[in-house]
């Protein structure tokens, strides 16, 4: 089982690969070293600054773009090209065909965010000439993006089990955006009553909440990042990205493929 | 040739020239109309609406704020501009998106506290911008010594000053001449002797070449004020004791018994006037100067910061 999952899993990694997916590395490395070189020159004191803040935030971007548009493709582009049969005619599970492909988009991104990282530590060195101690706190805004990123995979994944890759990137784009407002969301419901109370407050905690992972701008200001709260955002993508990747099993589980 | 390499030519062609005969006539349509910029609309000015926008991206977005406030006083002043509308919002947005960025604090009070050419002439702007900003960020010491640097500077509240340095001087850490500047806002001590100080303590607490540069300026411009001042006393002096003007800056030294010709920090002797005024010989050399300046002379605009 394992075995199948893994081949299911680096085969994904492949075909992003084969799709030119890392290629938004040059424009990554494009972005910031001319924002390193350029922001010393038409701004005041925050060169700094701006490779963290653009760094990440470019990290965190591209890796969204590229979990919701390589997430909605990879059932339906299996199904459309009927390879999918291909591989489900061999003793191949459905979930496992599911949790595979999530996988692989997930490493894909990881090795994305790996050579991104390089890129922000590169232009931190060129902009400061040194590394402080503070500096290994982009790790932690680092591994928060990652999080982010396997939940957006799973939430892709779900849509995309269901849905046309068009209306899956709708879906899966308007949750990131919801999901920053999850904070108002539940501010919402502290302030409603009676039924619309317990809409919002199901709602709050049923949309993903992005909130807690954005610790770019504290990091940025070398604010540290307490251990609870990176306990707390791992086991919560954890179980979010299941429940996830579940609702993507059962709905593929019963889907007629004929 | 073979067909294929043909259309490639012929498309490369005109790729090329397309592209520059579409960059000559963006360049023609931007001489037409020199000031179809974005200097002067904010399409969107609540910072609170700004922040929900950027998705939790605001540390990137405060960054792209302050360099456009930064850009935006620049342009201004570079044109001794008299009026700098969008300056307090566009700082204000700034720290709403980021209200740990200290430097949008320190400077974005030097470019909105002094009056026009040097800046916006806006200090009540600037000081609820510094309010935010200890507000924000009480531990920091500098931002109670800008917002007690606009009080002296630019409001002339002595009472205010003196509260403001001496709840800095509360702040764990903080420097101690806040706990002097304190007491020498509540005397009301001699005006030079103060601004001196001030101007000495940005100098050497700043690692900022651009301040520490500002900074020196300004005292230049101190001694030069106060220099002008002494001869002028002088001048008044000699005619109340013969009953004319003196004839030269010679005549002056002599009946004062000055050691020598009185020079600017530069080097240059001062000229006395026919009508009895003492001016610098090169008033441009001396920005912040407020006095020894010919009738009529507008300085140049240059940059002014506290901190």
């Amino acid at each position: 089982m394992r075995t199948r999952i893994a081949h299911i899993a680096s085969n994904t990694f492949r075909e992003a690969v084969r799709d030119r997916v890392l290629y938004n590395l040059i424009a990554f490395a494009l972005l910031l070293s001319g924002a390193a070189i350029l922001v010393g020159q038409i701004s005041i004191e925050i060169e700094k600054l701006v490779v963290i803040n653009l760094g990440l935030t470019a990290v965190s971007l591209f890796g969204i773009v590229i979990a919701i548009f390589i997430g909605i493709g990879l059932v339906s582009k299996e199904i459309e090209k009927r390879t999918l049969y291909t591989v489900l005619s061999r003793p191949v599970r459905r979930w496992e065909f599911i949790v595979g492909k999530f996988f692989g988009l997930a490493g894909t991104l990881v090795v994305n965010t790996f050579f991104m990282a390089i890129g922000v530590f590169a232009a931190l060195f060129y902009v400061s000439h040194k590394f402080v101690r503070a500096d290994a706190l982009i790790l932690v805004a680092l591994y928060f993006i990652v999080l982010e990123f396997v939940i957006i995979c799973s939430l892709a994944l779900l849509f995309s089990s269901f849905s046309s890759p068009l209306l899956s990137a709708v879906f899966a784009f308007s949750l990131f955006v919801i999901g920053n407002f999850a904070e108002d969301l539940r501010n919402f419901a502290g302030m409603a009553h009676g039924f619309s109370r317990w809409l919002a407050t199901g709602a709050a905690y049923l949309v993903p909440n992005f909130s807690a992972f954005n610790v770019i701008t504290s990091i940025a200001h070398e604010q540290p990042v307490a251990g609870q709260l990176i306990l707390q955002n791992t086991l919560y993508a954890l179980f979010y990205a299941t429940m996830a990747l579940s609702g993507a099993v059962l709905i593929f589980e019963h889907r007629d493929l004929k | 040739m073979k067909p294929r390499q043909k259309v490639t030519m012929v498309a490369g062609a005109c790729l090329i020239l397309s592209l520059a005969a579409s960059a000559f006539v963006l360049h023609r349509t931007d001489r037409l109309r020199p000031q179809a910029t974005l200097d002067e609309v904010l399409f969107l000015s609540s910072p609170t609406v700004i922040k929900r926008a950027s998705l939790g991206y605001d540390g990137l977005l405060a960054c792209i704020y302050w360099t456009r406030a930064v850009q935006y006083f620049g342009y201004r002043h570079h044109s001794f501009a008299a009026s700098y509308n969008l300056l307090a919002p566009l700082l204000e947005i700034t720290t709403h998106l980021d209200p740990h960025l200290l430097v949008a604090y320190e400077f974005g009070t030097s470019f909105l506290a002094p009056q026009p050419p040097h800046g916006a002439g806006q200090p009540e702007r600037a000081i609820e911008l510094m309010e935010y900003g200890i507000q924000n960020n009480p531990d920091n010491w500098k931002l109670y010594y800008d917002l007690g640097f606009v009080y002296y500077m630019e409001l002339r509240d002595y009472k205010k000053a003196a509260e403001t340095f001496e709840r800095g001087s509360q702040v764990p850490n903080a420097h101690p001449f806040l706990k002097v500047m304190a007491a020498q806002m509540a005397q009301h001590a001699g005006e030079y002797e103060t601004a001196r100080m001030l101007w000495s303590a940005t100098y050497q607490t700043t690692q900022d070449k651009q301040i520490r540069d500002n900074a020196v300026e300004h005292l230049r411009a101190l001694r030069v004020d106060e220099d002008v001042q002494h001869l002028q006393e002088a001048v008044t002096r000699f005619g109340e004791r013969t009953g004319r003007l003196p004839l030269s800056m010679a005549e002056l030294v002599a009946a004062e018994g000055l050691a020598g010709t009185p020079v600017d920090p530069d080097g240059h002797p001062y000229k006395l006037t026919p009508e009895g005024r003492v001016e610098l010989r090169v008033p441009d050399d001396f920005a912040f100067a407020t006095k020894g300046l010919p009738p009529g002379y507008k300085p140049r605009p240059k940059f002014h910061s506290p901190q």
